[in-house]
C-alpha cells in the first residue's frame, strides 16, 4: 500500500531540509558510539604498552590501500551529489554505483586481510588488542555494508529520477563512514 | 530509627556529616513543601475570581526565585566542604598502620589473612580464616582488598566503611576500631546467587584477648 | 504511489476504511499514524509495568516473609530472586518509563501540540515501535530459557554479567543484553523523529518560545539520550562479545578492566535519569498551568534550567562509583559537579511552585497527580544530596537508602507522571471523560501507600541493610524483629497499592464504554491539541484547517479577556 507523505515532512521551520537535519542527528549519535569505542581503546592502549607487539602484526599497507579505496568512493559520492543537483538522476545513479563498487572492494580486501590474520592465529580472542581490532573494524564494516545497501536503493530511485535529494543525504553518511576509517587506520594500524 | 553503634574512629565523622545534610536539606524540604501547600490552599478556586496574569519577568517578582537560588548554592558549598573533608579522612588519607590484613572475596565467602604473631603479612605464621575477621581495638589496620572472581564489596556497617573488591586489583584502605564487640560484615555488591549468604563477622578484641586468639589460632593451624 | 495524494488529506469519516490491503489487527500493527503508535507504546509500556509490579510483589513478599510460598509464584529461590530484582529494575526503566513518557507521550503530543499532521518520518516511527516490540519479546524470552532470567542487577556489572560460570545464566544474560540493546536502537530512531519534527514541522507562526514545554522536554530528553547512550552501545557490544565469543574486554586477567563497564554504564545511566525526568516535569507543567489557570512563571527559566541540568548530567556519572575502586581524588571532583546539579533542578522546582501563586487552583484528578509529583519528587531530590556527598555515600552506597531515594525519584516520574499525563489527555485520546470520583480514590490509594512502602526502606537503609540480599537470616544485625516489622510494613503497603490499581482499570474500562463525551477542549486549555476533535482524526486537522499560531501556550487569566484562557490558534 502506498504511503502518504504527511504535510509535516514538507515543512521546514528551521530552513534546513528535514532529511538533512535527520542525517546530521544520526551522525551525532554515531559519533558518540564510535567516540566511546575509540576513547576506550585509546585509554587501554596507553595503559598497555605491550599491545604494540600485537599491533605490529597488522598489515599497514593493506589498511593504506583500503583508505585509498574509501577516499576514492567518497569522491564519486561527491560527483553523484553534483549530478543530482543538476537533476541528472541517471548520472548520479551511475556514480553511486561506482561508490558501491568502492564499498565492495573495501569489504573484499578486508575479508582477505582478516582471513590471513585469523589463519596466523590472530583471532578476536588472541588478546584484547585483537578484540578491539576486530570489534572496531567490524562495527565500521557493518556501516560500510549498511551504507552500500542504502546507496543501492537511492541509486535505484535516482535512476528513475525520483527522490534525488537523497543522493546528498547518503553522500553525507558515506563521508562519515570514511572519516571513521580515517580515525581507525592510524589507531589500529600505524600506532605500533 | 534503628540505632547503629559507632565502632570506628571515623564513624562519628560520617554520622555528623549525615546530620549536617539532614539539617540543610531538611530545611529546604520543609520550606519548599510549606510554601507549596500554602499556595495550593491560598489560591484554591473561588467562584467569580479570575487568576492573576503574572509573567514572571519583573525583577521584584524574580527575586523570589533568584534569592533562594543563591542560598541553595551557599548550602551546596557547606555540603561539599563537609563531604570532601570526611572523604579525605576516610578514603584518601592513609594513616600509619599498626597492622595489615588481606581480605579476599570470592563466590560466596570472605577469606581473611591475618599477619599472625610477627605482625607481618605474607609470612609463614599468617592466620587464614573464612568468615571471621579478628582485629584489636584502638589499632590502625590497613586492609588489602582483593577478589578472585567477580566484584564484591567489603562493608562493615558499624564502621561505616565500604569498599568494592575488584578482580585484578588490590585496593588498600584503613580502619581503626574504637570499641570491642562482634559485628556483621556484609557483601554490598551483588555477586551471584549466593550474594545473600556472603556474610562475615568481625571480632574486635582488646589486646589480651586478641593475643590469646593469635596464639590459639597459630597452634591450631601450625603442623 | 498515485493514491497517496488522496490519502494525505481526507476527512475523519473516511479514515476508518481508507487503508487498502491488510485489515484488522495487522492494519493496526502496521499503522504509521503517530497517535496509534503512541497507543501501542502506551499500552505495551503499561503491560510491562504490570509485569514489573508483579515482580516487585513477589520479591517483597519474600523479603517480608522469607521462605513462604508466594501466592501466584511459589517459593522464591536465590537465583529467581536475583532475576526478579534485575528484571523489575530493567523493565520499570527501559520498558515502562521510557516507552510511556518519551515514546507514547512524545508521539501523541508533539505533532498535535505543534500543529502538524504527523511525525516527519512516519515509517521510521513505525519501525521504532516494531524494534521496541521485538525487544519486549526478547526480554520475555530471557525469563524462560534454561538457567532462568539474568540476575546480575540492572546495572549488569562484569565480570558477573560477562562470564556464565559466575552468573549461571548463560542464555538469560545474553538475551537480556540483546533486549536492552534493541530497546536503545528503537529509542534512537524515535528520538531522531522527535527532534526533527519539533525543529521543522511546527505550525506557521509558532516560534521557539511558543512551543509547549512538554514538547521541549521530550526533545531535550531525546537529545540527552542520543548523546549519552553511544558509548554504552559500544560497551554493550563488547560485553556481548565477552559473553558469547569469550573476548576479554572486562577481564583483568587478559588486559581488560571490569570498571570500564561502570564508566560506560553510568555515563549513560545518570543522564538517563534526566531523560525520563524531563518529560515527566513537562507533563506536570502542562497540567499545573491548566488547572491553576496561570501562565508558567518563567517559561525560559524552565527551558534553560532543563538544558543546564542536561549538560551537567554528563559530568556526574562517577558519583555512582565513589567506592568502586576509582581514584579517590576523582570523588572530590564528582561531588562538586553532583551538588551543582541541585542548583538548576531546585530552580526548576521553585519556578513550578511559583506558578501556583495567584492562580485559581482546581483540584481535578490530573492536577492532584501533578501536585503529588512535586511533593514526592522533592523527597527524592533532597535525599539524592546525601548520596552525592562522597563522605556520606561511603556509608549509604548500595543500602536501602539508595533504593528508597531512587524510588522517590522514579516512582513520581514513571508512575505519577504517567497517571498525570494519562488522566489529563485521556479525553483527547478517547473522546470520553474519566470518572473523577474513581480517579481520586485511585490517586489517594496509590500515593499514600507509596510513602508507606519507601519511608520504612529509608530507615532500613540507615540501619545498614544492603540491597539485593534475598534473605537476611545470615546477618544477625539485620534479622531483628524491628527490621522485619519495617519490611512487612513496606510489603503490606505494596499490596494495598496494587489493590488500588484495580480502581484505575475499572475506571479506564468504564470511562471508555460509557464515559461522558468530551468536547474538543474539556479543560479549557490553550495548546493546539485542544483545538481539534476528541479523538483527533487521521491527519489531526482537516487539511484546510491546519492551525496557525498567534501566541504562547500559557496565556491564562489575561486581563484583557473575559475568558480566563486564550487558545494559541485564536487570531488576535
Amino acid at each position: 500500500m502506498g504511503h502518504a507523505r504527511p504535510l509535516a515532512t514538507s515543512r521546514s521551520a528551521t530552513g534546513i531540509p528535514t532529511g538533512r537535519l535527520a542525517v546530521w542527528w544520526i551522525l551525532a549519535s554515531e559519533v558518540v558510539i564510535f567516540g566511546g569505542l575509540l576513547g576506550v581503546y585509546i585509554m587501554h592502549r596507553i595503559g598497555h604498552p605491550e599491545w604494540a607487539e600485537a599491533a605490529s602484526h597488522t598489515q599497514t599497507w593493506v589498511g593504506a590501500i583500503n583508505t585509498f579505496v574509501l577516499l576514492t568512493s567518497s569522491f564519486t559520492a561527491v560527483l553523484a551529489h553534483q549530478a543530482a543537483e543538476k537533476g541528472d538522476g541517471k548520472k548520479a545513479a551511475k556514480l553511486l554505483g561506482m561508490t558501491i563498487l568502492g564499498a565492495l572492494t573495501f569489504l573484499v580486501i578486508k575479508s582477505l586481510e582478516w582471513t590471513n590474520e585469523i589463519s596466523h592465529g590472530y583471532t578476536i580472542t588472541a588478546n584484547t588488542f585483537w578484540s578491539f581490532y576486530y570489534t572496531a573494524a567490524g562495527l565500521h564494516a557493518l556501516h560500510v555494508i549498511a551504507g552500500a545497501i542504502i546507496m543501492g536503493v537511492v541509486a535505484f530511485d535516482a535512476y528513475r529520477g525520483r527522490e534525488l535529494h537523497r543522493v546528498e543525504l547518503i553522500g553525507i553518511y558515506w563521508h562519515f563512514v570514511d572519516v571513521v576509517w580515517i580515525f581507525l587506520f592510524p589507531l589500529l594500524y600505524i600506532a605500533k | 530509627m534503628i540505632d547503629l553503634i559507632q565502632a570506628s574512629t571515623y564513624a562519628a565523622d560520617i554520622d555528623n556529616l549525615i546530620t549536617l545534610l539532614a539539617v540543610l536539606t531538611g530545611f529546604w524540604f520543609l520550606a519548599a513543601e510549606g510554601v507549596f501547600f500554602w499556595l495550593i490552599w491560598k489560591f484554591r478556586e473561588k467562584p467569580g475570581q479570575k487568576s492573576q496574569y503574572l509573567v514572571g519577568k519583573e525583577k521584584h517578582v524574580k527575586r523570589w526565585i533568584t534569592i533562594p537560588h543563591a542560598l541553595v548554592l551557599v548550602c551546596d558549598v557547606f555540603i561539599i566542604v563537609g563531604a570532601v573533608q570526611v572523604w579525605y579522612n576516610v578514603k584518601q588519607h592513609l594513616p600509619e598502620a599498626d597492622s595489615t590484613i588481606r581480605i579476599t572475596g570470592q563466590q560466596w565467602a570472605w577469606t581473611f589473612q591475618h599477619p599472625g604473631a610477627d605482625n607481618e603479612l605474607d609470612t609463614a605464621d599468617d592466620i587464614f580464616t573464612v568468615e571471621d575477621l579478628h582485629v584489636e581495638v584502638d589499632k590502625v589496620y590497613h586492609f588489602k582488598l582483593e577478589s578472585r572472581d567477580v566484584l564484591h564489596d567489603f562493608s562493615v556497617p558499624v564502621f561505616r566503611i565500604k569498599q568494592d573488591a575488584v578482580p585484578g586489583r588490590s585496593i588498600t584502605g584503613w580502619f581503626e576500631a574504637n570499641q570491642t564487640g562482634e559485628f556483621d560484615i556484609q557483601c554490598a555488591e551483588i555477586c551471584g546467587i549466593g550474594h545473600g549468604i556472603m556474610a562475615g563477622r568481625i571480632h574486635i578484641e582488646d589486646a589480651n584477648t586478641h593475643a590469646a586468639w593469635i596464639s590459639s589460632a597459630s597452634a591450631a593451624t601450625s603442623p | 504511489m498515485a493514491d497517496t495524494v488522496v490519502d494525505v488529506h481526507h476527512d475523519a469519516h473516511a479514515h476508518d476504511d481508507h487503508h487498502h490491503g491488510p485489515s484488522g489487527i495487522i492494519k493496526y500493527l502496521w499503522s504509521t499514524d503517530h497517535k496509534i503508535i503512541a497507543m501501542q507504546y502506551m499500552f505495551t509500556g503499561m503491560a510491562m509495568g504490570i509485569l514489573g509490579g508483579y515482580m516487585a510483589y513477589v520479591f517483597r513478599m519474600q523479603l517480608a516473609f522469607p521462605g513462604i510460598s508466594v501466592p501466584g509464584f511459589g517459593q522464591v529461590s536465590p537465583g529467581e530472586y536475583n532475576a526478579l530484582i534485575t528484571n523489575h529494575g530493567s523493565i520499570m526503566i527501559f520498558w515502562l518509563a521510557m516507552p510511556v513518557l518519551i515514546a507514547a507521550f512524545g508521539n501523541y503530543l508533539i505533532p498535535l501540540m505543534i500543529g502538524a499532521d504527523d511525525m516527519v518520518f512516519p515509517r521510521i516511527n513505525r519501525l521504532s515501535f516494531q524494534i521496541f516490540f521485538i525487544s519486549v519479546l526478547v526480554l520475555l524470552a530471557s525469563l524462560f530459557v534454561e538457567g532462568g532470567g539474568f540476575g546480575g542487577a540492572w546495572t549488569s556489572y562484569p565480570p558477573l554479567s560477562s562470564e556464565a560460570e559466575f552468573n549461571l545464566t548463560n542464555l538469560g544474560s545474553t538475551l537480556w543484553l540483546t533486549a536492552v540493546a534493541l530497546e536503545f536502537v528503537a529509542f534512537l530512531l524515535g528520538g531522531i523523529n522527535f527532534i526533527t519534527t519539533l525543529m521543522n514541522a511546527r505550525a506557521p507562526g509558532m516560534k521557539a518560545y511558543d512551543i509547549p514545554l512538554v514538547c521541549w522536554m521530550i526533545v531535550i530528553a531525546s537529545i540527552l539520550f542520543m548523546l549519552s547512550v553511544g558509548p554504552l552501545i559500544a560497551g554493550a557490544v563488547m560485553l556481548l562479545f565477552d559473553q558469547t565469543l569469550n573476548t576479554g574486554f572486562y577481564d583483568p586477567a587478559r588486559g581488560g578492566d571490569p570498571i570500564l563497564w561502570q564508566h560506560l554504564f553510568w555515563f549513560f545511566g545518570h543522564p538517563e535519569v534526566y531523560v525520563v525526568l524531563l518529560p515527566a516535569i513537562g507533563i506536570t507543567i502542562e497540567v499545573m498551568a491548566t488547572f491553576s489557570r496561570k501562565k508558567i512563571f518563567g517559561y525560559k527559566m524552565v527551558l534553560y534550567t532543563a538544558v543546564a541540568t542536561g549538560v551537567l548530567s554528563f559530568f556526574v556519572w562517577a558519583h555512582h562509583q565513589f567506592i568502586a575502586g576509582i581514584d579517590p581524588r576523582m570523588a572530590n571532583v564528582f561531588t562538586i559537579t553532583t551538588l551543582l546539579i541541585s542548583v538548576p533542578i531546585a530552580e526548576m522546582l521553585f519556578v513550578m511552585i511559583a506558578t501556583l501563586y495567584g492562580g485559581s487552583i482546581r483540584l481535578t484528578t490530573p492536577m492532584l497527580w501533578a501536585l503529588a509529583f512535586m511533593a514526592e519528587f522533592l523527597i527524592g531530590g533532597v535525599t539524592g544530596i546525601f548520596l552525592g556527598a562522597s563522605g556520606a555515600d561511603i556509608y549509604f552506597h548500595d543500602t536501602y537508602f539508595v533504593l528508597a531515594h531512587f524510588h522517590y525519584t522514579f516512582f513520581p516520574i514513571a508512575i505519577i507522571g504517567t497517571f498525570c499525563g494519562f488522566t489529563y489527555w485521556f479525553p483527547k485520546m478517547f473522546g470520553k471523560m474519566m470518572n473523577e470520583t474513581l480517579g481520586k480514590i485511585h490517586f489517594w490509594g496509590t500515593v499514600i501507600p507509596f510513602n508507606f512502602i519507601f519511608i520504612p526502606l529509608f530507615v532500613l537503609g540507615m540501619g545498614g541493610q544492603h540491597r539485593r540480599i534475598y534473605n537476611f537470616q545470615h546477618f544477625p544485625e539485620l534479622a531483628g524483629p524491628e527490621m522485619y516489622n519495617l519490611r512487612q510494613t513496606a510489603t503490606i503497603a505494596l499490596l494495598v497499592m496494587i489493590a488500588f490499581q484495580l480502581v484505575f482499570f475499572t475506571n479506564l474500562i468504564m470511562s471508555l464504554i460509557k464515559g461522558e463525551k468530551a468536547g474538543k477542549n474539556p479543560w479549557k486549555a490553550n495548546s493546539l491539541e485542544w483545538t481539534t476533535e476528541s479523538p483527533p482524526p487521521h491527519g489531526n486537522w482537516p487539511p484546510d484547517q491546519m492551525p496557525v499560531v498567534y501566541r504562547g501556550p500559557y496565556e491564562f487569566g489575561h486581563p484583557d479577556r473575559e475568558e480566563d484562557y486564550w487558545p494559541q490558534d485564536e487570531p488576535a
